[in-house]
């Protein structure tokens, strides 16, 4: 029984379905230097993998000092958003095929965020612009001593923005977050939308107070990057758009 | 540090770059406007002056490139409009840009000889 099973993998090995892809990646090391540079790595792989898996490859096999953030690698976490290709994506839900890897794949950190190394941003004027939209249900009065239900349609209303992962692909996305970091950004913003419309919350018009200022929804240019990057496909220039109804409505 | 790669972004982005560049060249055609219009307070005959050359086959030209970057800032205007306020808006955004760039293009061809017919025939003679 040995030998057929030995066939079969010398047949398997014949027809390879690795290929070599070139990863250029955009390197830096405050340590070592102030430039960046981009550096081109040639691995063999499986186009059916993803470029984590490349950039896992070239972590342990080639070398070990690049530097990226990952933790669940099955695109539920949000820590491995990077611009592959000039575009934002999480490296997790990339598959190198779909990224042409004819040419050389171009990795880089995601735009608007200072670079610690390599890959790895610092996300804390991130997750500060989350937490000034105060993401958590904001309730008058006693509570009660049940659920708080809701109909079906009242949670159908802000169903898009509960898939956000906060993994920055929209935010860095975001030609004015580029140029200028006080801006909310779309992520903090569809996180407000997701309880400026929750018919259980009674913060929505504090919250609404505060994207009203002049870092909050009015900055949104529709340039629609963000709809483009969302890795769950949040319609997020709706929800802002929303949001600026809401706010010059007050009906939410 | 510099940033790396360009964006790349798809039709939104771009549609909001060429929106920025042409406000930014509508501005300067008004602010060169302003002054010539001004100028006839200071001399009638200056400003004669000035508005002849305006007549020249080259101003023509500037002339249709400032129709084309008033045409796509007000249609493309109204579509940014359409997307804030339209509540479908940001779903047919893409649409709304190619039909923009339709009529846009439609527009600029119905403007060729009302613009450039002058200059045609100043270069070609009549």
């Amino acid at each position: 029984m040995a030998t057929p099973t030995l066939d079969k993998v010398e047949a398997q090995s014949a027809a390879s379905p690795y290929i070599t892809a070139t990863f250029r990646i955009r390197r830096f090391n405050p340590e070592v230097s102030d430039e960046v540079q981009w550096q081109d790595f040639q691995i063999e792989i499986d186009p059916k993998e993803r470029v984590l898996d490349a950039l896992h490859k070239i972590k342990w096999d080639i070398d070990g000092t690049l530097t990226f953030r990952r933790s669940c690698a099955h695109g539920i976490c949000g820590s491995d958003a990077m611009r592959i290709n000039g575009k934002n994506r999480l490296a997790c839900k990339t598959l190198i095929k779909d990224v042409n890897p004819e040419k050389p794949i171009t990795v880089e950190a995601i735009k608007g965020l200072t670079v610690l190394k390599d890959l790895v941003v610092d996300m804390d004027p991130f997750f500060q612009a989350y937490r000034d939209v105060m993401p958590f249900l904001i309730t008058k009065g006693n509570e009660p001593t049940r659920e708080r239900l809701q109909s079906a349609e009242d949670r159908e209303r802000f169903d898009d923005t509960t898939k956000c992962i906060l993994c920055a692909a929209c935010t860095s996305s975001c030609p004015v977050f580029w140029n200028d970091g006080q801006y909310f950004g779309p992520a903090a913003i569809v996180n407000a939308h997701r309880f400026i419309f929750d018919s259980r919350d009674e913060g929505g018009e504090q919250r609404l107070e505060i994207l009203n200022d002049r870092d909050g929804v009015w900055r949104c240019r529709t340039t629609f990057n963000c709809t483009d990057a969302c890795p769950r496909g949040i319609e997020v220039t709706k929800a802002i758009q929303e949001v600026k109804r809401a706010l010059i409505t007050r009906r939410f | 540090m510099p940033a790396g790669t360009l964006y790349r972004g798809r039709e939104g982005m771009w549609s909001w770059v060429a929106h920025r560049v042409t406000g930014v060249l509508i501005f300067f055609f008004l602010f060169v406007h302003v002054l010539d219009t001004a100028l006839v307070r200071v001399s009638p005959e200056a400003y004669d002056d000035v508005v002849a050359t305006y007549k020249t086959p080259i101003v023509a030209l500037l002339e249709y490139g400032l129709v084309a970057a008033i045409l796509f800032h007000a249609l493309n205007g109204l579509r940014i409009v359409a997307v804030d306020f339209w509540a479908k808006g940001p779903r047919y955004q893409k649409q709304m840009l190619w039909s923009v760039v339709g009529i846009w293009v439609v527009l600029m061809v119905g403007a060729l000889y009302p613009v450039l017919g002058h200059a045609v025939r100043e270069v070609f003679g009549s």
